[in-house]
């Protein structure tokens, strides 16, 4: 193709600009539907802007806030435990687009880990985009076959006594993993809590962060 | 127990010994071949849901079909178990399953 998609060239000023560097051709046929959707008026700019806002809104921040609020509420752990998508509700998250969300508590005896072998089903109100790892095929294979040396690699050894259950979310449930609270963070606020939750310790590879040594 | 135990019972209920049925044929079909053929039990009934191998082509997904979360022992799907009581978890529909002595 070889040419610059330039705003100023498109006919009809149609209130956006595109980007001027060299474009892909999925990001150019991308940039081709949005502008027919808008000039045939099934979108609004507005809707897409909505829209980008919900995606970016999205993020592991989410599954953070329900992990330390259940660390520090056992009765908010109950209800977060019987049903998910009312405890989101009630600390403002918006999981509506979730078919049925489970959440897998984690114990000294009990560890879970999610994949998606089919595909990349993740719970994405939650967690928001999943990962690349997610999505490699390295990480959809051996996460069912070898779990253990999956966590290996991220820096988690788990003895062999414990057990090891690995969730295949293959259709309608998106499953977020509720980790074992680090010890020695009996005195932290919500907010100090939230930031030892990681994205992947919710994927079930690896343990929330320690909290650090008292000085 | 979560609220999706308490949702309506399909054929299988917890416990039951499953084999999953060892069919092949291209669509979304949302059962993954590694656990095809392999015999495990009902864990959870997750109640029913729009068919997505019917979805998937602009069907309506009826009839609905039970989704259950079957828990198969590693060892029994792998060969190997590097952890006795480790297991494999899979989201499959009722159509998917036959009953395992």
């Amino acid at each position: 193709m070889g040419t610059t998609h330039d705003s100023s060239e498109i006919p009809g000023n149609h209130g956006h600009d595109h980007p001027r560097h060299e474009l892909s051709y999925y990001a150019k046929r991308i940039y081709a539907i949005r502008d027919l959707l808008l000039e045939k008026g099934v979108l609004s700019e507005k809707d897409i802007q909505c829209q980008i806002d919900y995606q970016e809104a999205r993020s592991p921040a989410n599954g953070a806030k329900l992990v330390a609020r259940a660390w520090l509420d056992p009765d908010f752990k109950a209800r977060l435990i019987d049903d998910p998508k009312k405890a989101c509700v009630e600390i403002g998250i918006d999981a509506t687009s979730i078919n049925e969300f489970v959440v897998l508590e984690n114990t000294e005896k009990v560890r879970h880990v999610v994949v998606c072998t089919l595909c990349s089903c993740y719970p994405r109100p939650i967690l928001g985009r999943p990962p690349d790892w997610y999505k490699s095929l390295n990480y959809r294979q051996r996460a069912v076959n070898d779990p253990r040396g999956v966590m290996r690699e991220f820096g988690l050894t788990l003895p062999d006594d414990v057990e090891v259950r690995v969730h295949d979310s293959t259709a309608d449930i998106r499953y977020l993993v509720l980790p074992l609270r680090p010890a020695g963070t009996e005195k932290f606020t919500e907010g100090e809590l939230e930031k030892l939750v990681t994205r992947d310790s919710m994927i079930g590879v690896m343990d929330p962060l320690s909290a650090p040594p008292p000085i | 127990m979560g609220r999706a135990l308490r949702q309506k019972a399909g054929k299988f209920k917890p416990g039951d010994a499953v084999r999953v049925r060892s069919d092949d044929r291209p669509g979304h079909i949302r059962t993954p071949f590694y656990i095809r053929g392999k015999t495990g039990w009902i864990e959870r009934v997750y109640g029913e849901f729009l068919n997505p191998e019917s979805l998937a082509f602009g069907g309506d997904g009826l009839p609905k079909r039970t989704l259950y979360l079957v828990a198969f022992n590693q060892i029994d799907v792998w060969g190997k178990s590097p952890g006795a009581k480790d297991k494999v978890l899979v989201d499959i529909y009722e159509h998917w399953l036959d009953p395992a002595a």
